[in-house]
C-alpha cells in the first residue's frame, strides 16, 4: 500500500510537468494543425538555459526559470516566424517534415555547442527529503509541482479570460471565419506557437534539474507530449491536464508493477490504443467529432 | 526512352564494383542501396496512397531482427516453463523469413492503423516502432537486448550444381543489393501500374470519391501495406547479413526520417524518386565526413531537408501526375477548392 502511494505522490510530480509539455503541443496542433516535431527540442532547450543560467553564470535557481520560459517563447516565435510562416497552405506533411527537419539541425546543434555528457544543475533545496508518513518527497520535485501548477493556472486563464486567448479559441473553431471577425490570424498563431513553446521550454527547465540534461532528453518528451494530446484530444486544455496525470500514473505504474524497461513504452501503448478504440480522445465533445 | 535510361542506370550501377577499388566508398554504396529498397517499400505508401508512415523502420528491424535469428537459432523461456528452441538455419531461410514476418506485421499494422487518418496516422507509426524498439531492448533472453546479435552470418545463395555461394567480399554483396533493388524496384513498377496501382492513387487523389466507385479503401490500403512492409523486411534482412550485427538502435528514428528524406526529396509518387534522392542522402554524409564534425553534419542533413522542402517540394524527380499537374495549373486550382471544402464538411 506505501509501495503505491509512493506511485500516487511521484505521478503527481510528473504530472505536471507532462501536463505543461501536453497543453503546448495541443495549442499547436489544434489551432495550427502543425505535427511540431520542434516541441522537444523546446523541452531540452529550457533544460540548457536552465543550466546555462545556473552553472554557467552562477545566477539564482528561481531566476532561471522565468528566463527559461521568455527564451522558449522567443525561439518560437523564431521558428515560426522563419519556417512556418512561409509555408502557410501547405499540406500538413510537409510542415511536419520541415519541422522534422528543424529538430534534427536543433539537436545536433545542441549535441554540437554542449557536447552528449550529460550535465545537472545544483538547486538550493535541501537534499533530504519531505517525509510524509510512508511516502517521502523531494523539495525540489514539491517546488516542481507548485510551478508546474501555476503555469498551469497561468495558461487557463491567459486562453479562458484574455482577448488573445479569445481569439486564439475563435481561430481553433474556424480560422476563416475568425479573420473576417477581424482576428490577425497570422499574429495568432506566432503568439500559439511561441506560448507552446515556452511551455515546453518550461517542463524541461523544471524536469531537468530533477533528472540529468542531455541533447536527446527531448525525444522522448515529444512523444509522451503527443500521447498526452492524443489521450486528451485534439486542442482541449483541460483534457491535456488530465491526460499527463493519466500518462504519469501509467507511466509509474508501468514502471512499478510490470518492468521499468518498459515505463516508456506506456505512453505508446496508450497513444495506439486510444486512437484505435477512440480516435477523438477520452474528453471529446460530440462537436469535435469528425 | 524510358526504358533506355533504366537500363542505362542499371548497366552504370553494375559497372561500380569494376572501376570503383575503395572498400570505404563501397560500404557506403552498399548500406545506401540497402536504405534505398526500403525508401522505395515506404514510397510505396507515401507516393502512390499518400499516408506518411513515420513507423516504417519498424518492418526494417524487425525483417533484421527475425532473419538474424533464424540463421542464428534461439532459446527463450515462456511462462508456465515452456522454453522454444531454434537451431541455426541457412541465412536465405532468414531471407524469406524476414518477408514473411515483415508483411504479416505490415498487415495487423495496417489493419489497425487505417482507421485513422493524416496526423494521428503518424502518430500511430511512430508508436508502433517505439514499442517494437523497447520490446528489442527489453526481451533480453531472444535479442541480447542493447548487447546486440553478433557473429550474423553472411547470406550463403545455394547453386543448383555448384553447391553454395557465400557472400564475403563487398562486390558480391553489392551485386546481390544490386539484384534485390531491381526486383523491388520491377515489382513497385508493376503494381503501380496495374488496376490495384490505379486504385491506390485513386483514394490518394480523393478517398470519398474513390469509395464512390467501387475502391474497398481499407483493403488497398491494406494490402499496399503489407507489400510495402514486406519489401523493408527484405532490405532489413539484407542489412542484418551484411553488417552482421544487430541491436536495438536499428529501430531508432533517424533512420526512417532518412528514409523519408530520400523518399521526398527524390520525388515521392515517383518510381526512380526513392533511388535518386536515396542516392544523394545515403552518399551525403560520405561527402560532408572530411569537411565537417560529425554533429554539422547532421545540422547540414536538417538544413538540406528544410531546404529542399522549402526549394523543391515536389522533389528532384517529380511524378508523372505532379507534372501534369503543373502543366495543368487551372485545373488544378480547382481541384484544389474542392477538396478544401471538403475536408471543412
Amino acid at each position: 500500500m506505501s509501495e503505491f502511494l509512493q506511485h500516487l505522490v511521484n505521478m503527481l510530480v510528473l504530472g505536471g510537468t507532462y501536463a505543461l509539455l501536453g497543453i503546448g503541443l495541443t495549442l499547436i496542433f489544434g489551432i495550427m494543425n502543425v505535427v511540431n516535431f520542434t516541441h522537444g527540442v523546446l523541452y531540452t532547450f529550457g533544460a540548457y538555459i536552465m543550466f546555462i543560467v545556473v552553472q554557467q553564470f552562477g545566477l539564482n535557481f528561481f531566476l532561471a526559470l522565468p528566463v527559461a520560459v521568455l527564451a522558449g517563447w522567443l525561439l518560437g516565435a523564431a521558428i515560426e516566424l522563419t519556417l512556418l510562416r512561409p509555408l502557410r497552405g501547405s499540406d500538413i506533411d510537409t510542415t511536419m517534415l520541415v519541422m522534422i527537419g528543424a529538430w534534427i539541425a536543433m539537436q545536433s546543434g545542441t549535441l554540437w555547442i554542449w557536447g552528449g555528457v550529460a550535465k545537472s544543475v545544483s538547486t538550493p533545496f535541501p537534499d533530504a527529503p519531505l517525509v510524509l508518513g510512508p511516502v517521502s518527497v523531494s523539495w525540489l520535485r514539491l517546488f516542481v509541482l507548485a510551478a508546474a501548477a501555476l503555469l498551469i493556472v497561468v495558461t487557463y486563464l491567459l486562453i479562458n479570460k484574455t482577448s488573445l486567448g479569445r481569439a486564439m479559441r475563435a481561430t481553433f473553431q474556424d480560422h476563416d471565419t475568425a479573420s473576417l471577425m477581424g482576428v490577425n490570424v497570422d499574429m495568432i498563431y506566432t503568439s500559439t506557437f511561441a506560448i507552446g513553446s515556452s511551455l515546453a521550454a518550461a517542463a524541461g527547465a523544471l524536469l531537468g534539474p530533477v533528472y540529468v540534461i542531455f541533447p536527446q532528453m527531448g525525444d522522448l518528451a515529444a512523444v509522451k507530449a503527443f500521447a498526452i494530446v492524443i489521450l486528451g484530444g485534439l486542442g482541449n486544455i483541460t483534457g491535456a491536464v488530465i491526460g499527463g496525470f493519466i500518462l504519469a500514473l501509467a507511466e509509474e505504474l508501468g514502471a512499478g508493477y510490470v518492468s521499468s524497461g518498459y515505463r516508456d513504452a506506456m505512453g505508446f501503448v496508450i497513444i495506439i490504443a486510444v486512437l484505435i478504440f477512440k480516435p477523438t480522445g477520452l474528453f471529446a465533445r460530440a462537436e469535435r467529432v469528425g | 526512352m524510358k526504358v533506355a535510361i533504366t537500363i542505362l542506370a542499371v548497366a552504370a550501377l553494375a559497372s561500380v564494383p569494376l572501376w570503383l577499388r575503395d572498400p570505404y566508398l563501397l560500404n557506403a554504396l552498399i548500406t545506401t542501396g540497402i536504405f534505398v529498397i526500403g525508401a522505395m517499400s515506404l514510397n510505396l505508401l507515401l507516393g502512390f496512397t499518400g499516408q506518411l508512415s513515420l513507423g516504417h523502420i519498424a518492418f526494417f528491424g524487425i525483417g533484421a531482427y527475425v532473419s538474424a535469428l533464424t540463421s542464428l537459432g534461439f532459446d527463450f523461456g515462456l511462462p508456465g516453463g515452456f522454453r522454444v528452441v531454434h537451431e541455426p538455419w541457412p541465412p536465405i531461410l532468414g531471407l524469406v523469413f524476414a518477408i514473411l514476418a515483415a508483411g504479416l506485421c505490415g498487415y495487423f499494422v495496417g489493419l489497425l492503423s487505417f482507421r485513422v487518418r493524416g496526423a494521428y496516422f503518424v502518430i500511430v507509426t511512430i508508436s508502433f516502432a517505439e514499442v517494437v524498439r523497447l520490446v528489442a531492448l527489453n526481451w533480453v533472453e531472444l535479442t541480447q537486448g542493447p548487447l546486440a546479435l553478433t557473429n550474423i552470418p553472411s547470406i550463403a545463395l545455394p547453386l543448383p550444381g555448384f553447391g553454395e555461394l557465400t557472400l564475403r567480399t563487398k562486390m558480391q554483396n553489392y551485386y546481390f543489393v544490386l539484384v534485390v533493388a531491381l526486383i523491388a524496384y520491377l515489382l513497385i513498377a508493376r503494381l503501380v501500374r496495374s488496376h490495384f496501382g490505379r486504385a491506390m492513387r485513386g483514394l490518394m487523389e480523393n478517398e470519398t470519391l474513390a469509395v464512390s466507385v467501387g475502391i474497398d479503401v481499407t483493403k488497398t490500403l491494406t494490402i499496399a501495406a503489407v507489400i510495402s512492409a514486406a519489401i523493408a523486411g527484405a532490405a532489413g534482412s539484407l542489412y542484418a547479413h551484411y553488417i552482421r550485427i544487430i541491436d536495438p538502435e536499428v529501430f531508432a528514428f533517424i533512420n526512417t526520417v532518412t528514409m523519408v528524406i530520400m523518399v521526398i526529396s527524390g520525388g515521392k509518387g515517383s518510381l526512380a524518386g526513392p533511388v535518386v534522392g536515396g542516392l544523394i542522402f545515403g552518399l551525403l554524409p560520405v561527402a560532408l565526413r572530411p569537411v565537417m564534425a560529425p554533429e554539422a553534419q547532421w545540422i547540414a542533413y536538417g538544413g538540406v531537408l528544410m531546404a529542399i522542402l522549402f526549394v523543391l517540394p515536389r522533389g528532384i524527380v517529380p511524378s508523372p501526375a505532379q507534372r501534369l499537374s503543373r502543366r495543368r495549373s487551372g485545373a488544378k486550382a480547382l481541384a484544389l477548392t474542392e477538396t478544401g471544402i471538403e475536408e471543412r464538411a
